[in-house]
C-alpha cells in the first residue's frame, strides 16, 4: 500500500518538475522571440496581389520594404530603398534615386548574388504594370489595388537610368501617385530570384516563399496553425529587432485575449470590443487605441435585379436602424457614418443626407418598386474580424430582423474568406457586409477602390457599381494638387454617393491594438499593415 | 479464436454499411442541396454540377448510388470542406492523430491514478481512506468534464500560471508535420532543441490529459475497488494469510491480478466515454483534434465536413470497442462462445 502511496506522490512531483524545468529551457528561447496573435491566414505572401489586411499584415512590412513609406506618426512620406526622389514640375516625372548595399534575404531556397538596384523596382512595378510581362499572369494575375486606381494606365514609363536611378513618366496628373507608391501594396520584390524561378520553371514559388529586403525572412507557414519568420541579419536599416518572429493563427477572439493574458503571445490582432475592459484592467498589458481612417458597410449588388434600382436601394437603407447596429455590434464604440469618408478626413462632407430608421416608408417605396412581400434575398457576411466590422455575421442577423419587418427574407451567407472572395468577385451575392480601412492619409484611397468602374474587375468594388459621373468626379480630383479645389469635387462625390445608394454606410471606428508591456517599440500603424521591425523585447 | 474474429469482421462490415447508410441520408437531410453537403462544391456551373452529379452517381437507383458512395469512401475521396475547401481526407488525417494522442494521454492517467486509489480503497474498504476515496470519485465522475476542464484553466492557466491554455506545445518551437503525434514528431523534427521541445509538450498536455482521465480514472477506481474486495474475501486469499505471507506478497502475487481480470471488459468500455470526453476537452485546450474541427463544421454549418466527421468519429469507436473486446478475449479465453460476439 505505501509503495501506492509512494507512486502518487512520485507523479505529483513529477508533475511539477516538467512545469519549472521546461519553463526555464522556454524563457530563453521566448525572449528573443515575438508570438503574434493573428486573426486568420494570409491569402499568399505578396502583397502586390491582395487588399486583405491579413496578407498585408503578415507581409508587407515584415518581408518586404518600399521605395518609400508613410511615416506612422505623422503620416509624412519617408524616405525608404528609395533614399531620395523628385518631382518634375508638371506633375508627371518622379525620379528616384535607389538606396546602396540594400541585401536581400538569403534562405534555404534562395542565396543572392547581388545586393538591390534599380532592376528590382523595374521588375516590381512592371510585373503588374505590364500585362505582357513574364510574371503578370502568375498567381492569378490580379492586383486589385493597382487595378482598381488603374494605376498601370496612368504610368506611361518606368525607366532604369543607371543601376541606382529610376524614373518613372506619367501619361497625366496624379496627386495621389506617390501616397500609392507608399501603401501597403508597393513592395519591391527581388528580380534575381523572380529570373531564377522563371529558369527553374516554379514561377509561382515567388508568392508562395518570398524572397524580400525587409526585416525579417520567411521561414515556415502551416495554414491555419501558423507562420515563421526569422531576422534577416543584413537588414540595411540599424534597428533591434528580435530574432524570431511567429504568427500564431487564432480565429477566436476570446481565445486571443487568452493567450495575451496567460503569456502565449505577446500581441493579439483585434482585440474584440466586448473585452477591451478585461485588458485595461491589468498592468501587464497596453491596449492602444487611436482613431483610424475606415468605413464599414452593406453593399448591394447593383447589376442585379432589383438591386440594380436605386429606390429599392434606399428602400432597404430606410429598414435597418443603424444607431442598434452601432450599440448592438460595436457597443457603441464607433461613429455612424453617413458617407464613404469618415469625419477626420477633409474629404468629408457634414451636409449629407443621411436615411433614417423608417420601416413603413421602405415598405412604401418597395411596394412602388414592384418589390413583393415575401421577396428572398442573401447578405454574405464576411467572415473577417475588422476594427470596421468586429463581428458581420451578428449584424446580418439584425439586418435579417430588420427586413423581416419590412417583409423581405434574409439568407444569411458565411464561408471562409478564401472561397468568400471568389464568389463575391464574381458578383454571386445579392448583398454583402464589409468594410474598408485606409492605406494611405489620400481620401482617393477610399472613392477609386470602393465605387469606381475599374474597381469592379479588380474586386474591391463589391457594390459593382459604375457610375460615369461619379469616375468623372473623383479622377477630376486627381489633376489637382490645391486641396480646396478638392474639397469642393469631394463634396459632389459624396452627395452622389448618398443620391444613388450603392452602399449603406454603417460605421467608422476605432482601431485597437493590445499587447504585453513587455514589448518596446511598437506604433500603432493608421496607413495600413502591423510592423515589427524596431520592435524589441524587455527581460 | 477465428471464428470469433471472422465474426466481428463481419459485424464490423455490416455496422459500418449502416453508418455510411445514416451518413448518406445526413447529406439529404441537412438543409441544402445533397450534392453540396455530398461533394462540399458549391457551385452554379452547369458543367460543374453534371459532373460532379455523375461522379457522386446521385440521379441513379439507391443501391448503386450507396455502392458508388462506399466505392468513394474506399478511395479516399471524401469530398471537400464546403468552407476551407481543403479534401476532408486530408484534414481528417490531420485531425484525427491529435485526438487519440489526446486519448493515449488520458488513458495512461486513467490508469495510473484509477488504478492504484482502487486498490488502497479496496484494502481499505469501509474505513475513512475508503471513504474520501469513493466520495472524491463520485465527485469528480459526476463533474461534466467541460466544466472541470474550464476549472483547470482557471485555476492553473489564468490564476497559478502553471501550465499553457492552449495547443500541444508551444508555437515557439517548428515541429513540422509528419506522423501528427506530436510526441513523435518532434523526435523526426531537424534543428529545435528537441529536449526543450519535449518537455513543453509533456507540460501542455498534462491540463487536457488530467480533465479527461481523472473522470475516466474515478470510474475505474470504482471498478477496481469493489473487485479487490472481492477477490480479498476469496478463500484463497483467508489461505495465504494464514500461512503467515506477508501482506505485500499476498496483494501483488494473488489480489492484484485476480482482480484486475474482471475490470478489463468493464475498463474497456471506458474507451467510449474516454474518446467523447477528448474531443470535449480539445475545444476547450484549442487541442487541433477532431472534437475541434467538428465543433467548428457545426459553427460554419459545413455539412459535408460533418458528414465525414461523423463517419470517422464512429468508425475509430466501433473499431477500438472491438480492438478491446477481442483483447478480453485473449486475456481470458474462458469468455464465452462464438455466438456472444456482438457489438
Amino acid at each position: 500500500m505505501n509503495t501506492h502511496l509512494l507512486n502518487t506522490c512520485i507523479i505529483g512531483v513529477l508533475v511539477l518538475l516538467i512545469s519549472a524545468c521546461s519553463q526555464s529551457n522556454l524563457d530563453s528561447i521566448a525572449s528573443d522571440s515575438i508570438v503574434y496573435c493573428s486573426e486568420s491566414d494570409p491569402n499568399t505572401f505578396n502583397p502586390q496581389l491582395d487588399t486583405y489586411a491579413t496578407t498585408a499584415d503578415a507581409s508587407s512590412y515584415q518581408i518586404y520594404n518600399r521605395l518609400i513609406e508613410f511615416d506612422p506618426i505623422d503620416g509624412k512620406i519617408i524616405p525608404s530603398l528609395a533614399s531620395s526622389w523628385l518631382v518634375s514640375k508638371d506633375g508627371l516625372t518622379y525620379t528616384f534615386q535607389l538606396r546602396r548595399g540594400v541585401n536581400f534575404h538569403t534562405t534555404s531556397y534562395f542565396t543572392p548574388t547581388r545586393s538591390f538596384n534599380a532592376d528590382d523596382v523595374v521588375f516590381s512595378i512592371n510585373r503588374w504594370r505590364n500585362e505582357s510581362h513574364p510574371y503578370h499572369h502568375v498567381s492569378g494575375g490580379r492586383y486589385p489595388y493597382f487595378q482598381s486606381l488603374k494605376l498601370s494606365k496612368f504610368i506611361k514609363e518606368v525607366k532604369r537610368i543607371n543601376g541606382y536611378r529610376v524614373q518613372i513618366t506619367l501619361n497625366q496628373r496624379d496627386s495621389s501617385f506617390l501616397a500609392n507608391l507608399a501603401t501597403d501594396f508597393s513592395i519591391i520584390l527581388s528580380a534575381e530570384y523572380a529570373q531564377n524561378l522563371l529558369i527553374n520553371n516554379q514561377p509561382e514559388q515567388i508568392d508562395s516563399y518570398p524572397i524580400g529586403t525587409g526585416p525579417f525572412k520567411y521561414q515556415d507557414y502551416t495554414k491555419g496553425q501558423v507562420i515563421y519568420f526569422k531576422k534577416h541579419d543584413d537588414y540595411w536599416k540599424d534597428e533591434k529587432t528580435v530574432n524570431n518572429l511567429i504568427y500564431d493563427i487564432t480565429p477566436k477572439s476570446t481565445l486571443r485575449l487568452a493567450k495575451l493574458v496567460t503569456g502565449e503571445c505577446d500581441i493579439i490582432a483585434f482585440p474584440s470590443q466586448s473585452e477591451l475592459d478585461v485588458i485595461v484592467d491589468r498592468d501587464d498589458l497596453v491596449l492602444d487605441q487611436s482613431p483610424s481612417l475606415n468605413i464599414g458597410y452593406w453593399a448591394f449588388n447593383t447589376q442585379k435585379a432589383p438591386f440594380n434600382d436605386p429606390n429599392v436601394r434606399r428602400a432597404l437603407a430606410y429598414a435597418i436602424d443603424k444607431n442598434s447596429l452601432l450599440e448592438t455590434v460595436y457597443l457603441g464604440k464607433a461613429t455612424p457614418a453617413n458617407t464613404l469618408i469618415p469625419p477626420t478626413s477633409w474629404a468629408h462632407s457634414e451636409d449629407v443626407n443621411d436615411t433614417s430608421y423608417n420601416p413603413i416608408l421602405a415598405r412604401k417605396l418597395l411596394d412602388e418598386a414592384g418589390i413583393e412581400p415575401g421577396f428572398t434575398m442573401t447578405i454574405w457576411a464576411t467572415p473577417l474580424i475588422r476594427d470596421y466590422n468586429p463581428n458581420a455575421k451578428q449584424m446580418a442577423e439584425l439586418i435579417q430582423q430588420y427586413l423581416a419587418d419590412v417583409l423581405i427574407n434574409v439568407n444569411i451567407v458565411n464561408r471562409d474568406w478564401t472561397p468568400f472572395i471568389e464568389k463575391l468577385n464574381l458578383g454571386e451575392h445579392d448583398s454583402v457586409l464589409l468594410g474598408w480601412s485606409a492605406d494611405n492619409g489620400d481620401p482617393d484611397n477610399f472613392y477609386r477602390p470602393l465605387l469606381s468602374c475599374d474597381a469592379i474587375p479588380s474586386g474591391t468594388n463589391v457594390a459593382r457599381w459604375c457610375n460615369d459621373d461619379y469616375d468623372q468626379l473623383v479622377y477630376q480630383a486627381l489633376q489637382t494638387d490645391d486641396i480646396a479645389q478638392r474639397q469642393l469635387i469631394y463634396e459632389e462625390v459624396n452627395h452622389l454617393i448618398a443620391k444613388q445608394i450603392p452602399i449603406v454606410p454603417i460605421a467608422h471606428s476605432l482601431s485597437y491594438q493590445a499587447y504585453n508591456k513587455q514589448l518596446i517599440g511598437l506604433t500603432n500603424n493608421p496607413y495600413g499593415a502591423i510592423r515589427f521591425s524596431g520592435v524589441s523585447k524587455s527581460q | 479464436m477465428m471464428a470469433v474474429i471472422i465474426r466481428y469482421l463481419l459485424l464490423f462490415v455490416i455496422t459500418l454499411s449502416v453508418l455510411i447508410c445514416f451518413s448518406l441520408a445526413l447529406a439529404h437531410m441537412f438543409p441544402g442541396d445533397p450534392l453540396t453537403n455530398l461533394s462540399g462544391v458549391t457551385t452554379e456551373n452547369a458543367k460543374v454540377i453534371e459532373h460532379l452529379a455523375n461522379k457522386w452517381a446521385i440521379d441513379t437507383n439507391p443501391i448503386h448510388y450507396f455502392m458508388n458512395y462506399c466505392s468513394l469512401l474506399l478511395q479516399g475521396d471524401w469530398g471537400i470542406s464546403t468552407i476551407s475547401g481543403n479534401q476532408l481526407a486530408a484534414d481528417m488525417a490531420r485531425v484525427i492523430p491529435a485526438t487519440i494522442e489526446l486519448s493515449i494521454y488520458s488513458a495512461f492517467i486513467a490508469i495510473c491514478i484509477g488504478v492504484p486509489l482502487g486498490c488502497i480503497a479496496g484494502i481499505k474498504a469501509y474505513t475513512k481512506i475508503d471513504y474520501s476515496i469513493n466520495a472524491a470519485s463520485i465527485i469528480q465522475y459526476s463533474t461534466p468534464v467541460f466544466w472541470s476542464g474550464l476549472a483547470f484553466i482557471l485555476i492553473f492557466c489564468f490564476q497559478l500560471k502553471l501550465f499553457p491554455l492552449s495547443g500541444r506545445i508551444s508555437v515557439l518551437f517548428n515541429i513540422p508535420h509528419q506522423t501528427g503525434f506530436v510526441l513523435i514528431d518532434i523526435f523526426l523534427a531537424e534543428n529545435i532543441d528537441r529536449k526543450a521541445a519535449f518537455m513543453n509538450c509533456l507540460h501542455h498536455m498534462v491540463l487536457p490529459s488530467l480533465a479527461v482521465g481523472l473522470v475516466s480514472a474515478a470510474a475505474l477506481a470504482r471498478l477496481v475497488r469493489r473487485s479487490v474486495i472481492d477477490v480479498l474475501n476469496k478463500p484463497y486469499i483467508s489461505a495465504a494469510r494464514s500461512r503467515g505471507l506477508p501482506f505485500k506478497t499476498i496483494f501483488f502475487n494473488h489480489v492484484l491480478r485476480n482482480s484486475l481480470l474482471p475490470v478489463l471488459p468493464l475498463a474497456a468500455i471506458q474507451i467510449t466515454t474516454l474518446i467523447t470526453n477528448a474531443m470535449i476537452i480539445e475545444v476547450l485546450f484549442s487541442w487541433p483534434g477532431v472534437g475541434n474541427f467538428l465543433l467548428q463544421a457545426i459553427y460554419q454549418q459545413d455539412y459535408s465536413a460533418l458528414r465525414i466527421g461523423m463517419l470517422v468519429v464512429s468508425t475509430l469507436v466501433i473499431s477500438l470497442t472491438i480492438f478491446a473486446d477481442l483483447l478480453n478475449r485473449i486475456i481470458d479465453p474462458k469468455k464465452g462462445s462464438v455466438s456472444d460476439v456482438s457489438i
